[in-house]
């Protein structure tokens, strides 16, 4: 039986102007509507049931890639499939946008949308019928978090595969409103919190993504059930300088998928550039981002073997771009 | 909330229908203009029975509002081919043994139609990628891929 979304006015912008303004008069219950592949779901779930959908499909200042003033911008409204095949974008953020969802999905989902996503959660994500006997969640406007029931916060996870990557590669975004608008570094988009994961005002539209032209490697390594669609049961991304071989410099370890927001891992970066790049080190600095992360048993599989393989992930990713930079650690591979 | 008559392109025929702003593609294929050959699965993108061609690119009926869709050409199975003169893709899945509940086999038509219109000669690898979001519970996928590589090698079609 077909899912019918909830009522409500649909409102189609032209222009990035019209649209700020839109967004600015409407009340807490309107909502930005992108490609809309994670939000119908959601709506459909009656998880959002908003009075007003601003839809900016016909907003076309918020597309397009452009390379200038040395770096590359990516319009918020971009297809991600439009990413995967761009030329002008870098090859380790087209890697990533490739591992999200379906190619279907990335046929209508925009890069923008994805930095936006919603948190997600084995509770939250369930049919409302299932929510109501059960009894809402925080996030669900209930008062008790069923995944860590005695705590005050929700932690539904950020499962963006962009984000750790983009923040990775030094990434900054536009956010414009009706009164101005602002750069800021992508990592400082989000904040830790499973409902409001996002630092953005309500008012503010992420337009576009800057990412600066640094030399350097970067990749992204997503661990999921089913490699065709799923979501990343842990995600990390990695980049560093090389000044010379086996030394690492500006070192960024990002995980995804496992925190309600990307999650730096300084400690683990602050160990690579004290102890440069070794199959040692990086089995160490691997260690280390496992044991700085707490992950809670909230979305796909358990916990504990979430926790268990971001070791892992970090490690893989690491390894990963060590060959890429130094052919002589190529056999030095350890599964 | 208000209805409105939306005029769609459909399967190359403008198609006026009276929808509320809330309807998804997939609801005014099926209820409202009867083309039933697209198919209503998990209705949560995440089984690919309900891709239709927008422009030529297969995309989910089910996530994609109908509003959002006006001033495109929608494709749908039944614009691919008929009973009378099928798809050389139809033909292909039915010589093949490529359908067996066929359930997914009109969005696997459809996606595979896409392939081999925007590029000339798919490898395996090709197509077991474009078509990774279409489940398939029944075949195994090895006969689906074997009926669009029968395709692919006969040049364009």
């Amino acid at each position: 039986m077909t899912t019918h979304l909830p009522t409500f006015d649909y409102r189609r912008p032209t222009s990035l102007g019209e649209a700020v303004r839109l967004i600015s008069s409407g009340g807490s219950s309107t909502v930005v509507m992108a490609g809309g592949t994670d939000l119908v779901p959601k709506m459909k779930r009656r998880q959002l049931t908003p009075s007003t959908v601003i839809s900016l499909s016909r907003v076309t200042e918020m597309q397009g890639i452009r390379y200038q003033d040395g770096a590359t911008t990516i319009g918020s409204g971009t297809l991600l499939r439009e990413v995967v095949a761009s030329r002008l974008v870098p090859e380790p953020l087209r890697l990533a946008a490739a591992t999200v969802a379906s190619p279907h999905v990335r046929n209508t989902a925009t890069i923008g949308g994805n930095l936006c996503l919603d948190t997600r959660c084995n509770y939250i994500d369930m049919p409302e019928g299932w929510r109501i006997a059960n009894g809402h969640c925080l996030k669900d406007g209930g008062d008790t978090c069923w995944v860590a029931p005695r705590q005050e916060r929700c932690w539904a996870v950020h499962a963006s595969d962009v984000s750790p990557i983009a923040i990775a590669m030094h990434t900054n975004v536009r956010l414009v409103s009706e009164t101005g608008e602002r750069i800021i570094p992508l990592e400082d988009l989000y904040a830790n919190d499973g409902i409001n994961n996002l630092t953005k005002r309500r008012d503010e539209l992420l337009v576009e993504l800057k990412i600066p032209s640094i030399e350097m490697r970067a990749s992204y390594y997503k661990l999921r059930r089913r490699g065709a669609i799923d979501f990343a049961l842990v995600g990390a991304a990695a980049s560093f300088a090389l000044e010379e071989a086996g030394s690492a410099e500006d070192v960024r370890i990002v995980l995804t998928g496992i925190a309600s927001a990307p999650v730096r891992v300084f400690e683990a970066e602050q160990f690579l550039v004290a102890e440069g790049l070794s199959p040692g080190s990086i089995v160490e600095a691997a260690g280390i981002a496992g044991s700085c992360v707490r992950t809670q048993d909230n979305t796909d599989l358990g916990s504990r073997y979430r926790k268990w393989m971001i070791p892992v992930a970090v490690q893989r990713v690491l390894e990963g771009l060590a060959m890429n930079t130094n052919e002589r650690s190529a056999d030095r591979g350890t599964d | 909330m208000s209805e409105r008559i939306v005029t769609l392109s459909v399967n190359g025929e403008p198609r006026s229908v009276i929808m509320p702003d809330n309807a998804t593609l997939l609801e005014i294929l099926r209820d409202h203009l009867e083309l039933t050959g697209t198919k209503h699965g998990c209705d949560l993108g995440e089984c690919g029975a309900c891709a239709v061609l927008v422009d030529g690119v297969p995309v989910l009926s089910c996530l994609v509002l109908a509003r959002d869709t006006e001033d495109h050409q929608i494709t749908t199975i039944e614009g691919l081919g008929n009973g009378a003169a099928p798809d050389p893709l139809q033909v292909a899945f039915a010589e093949f043994g490529a359908a067996q509940c066929g359930y997914c086999t009109p969005a696997m038509v459809i996606t595979a139609r896409a392939l081999l219109d925007g590029h000339g000669s798919p490898s395996e690898e090709d197509i077991r990628a474009a078509i990774a979001g279409n489940l398939c519970r029944c075949t195994g996928y090895i006969k689906i891929i074997e009926a669009i590589e029968s395709v692919a090698s006969m040049g364009p079609t």
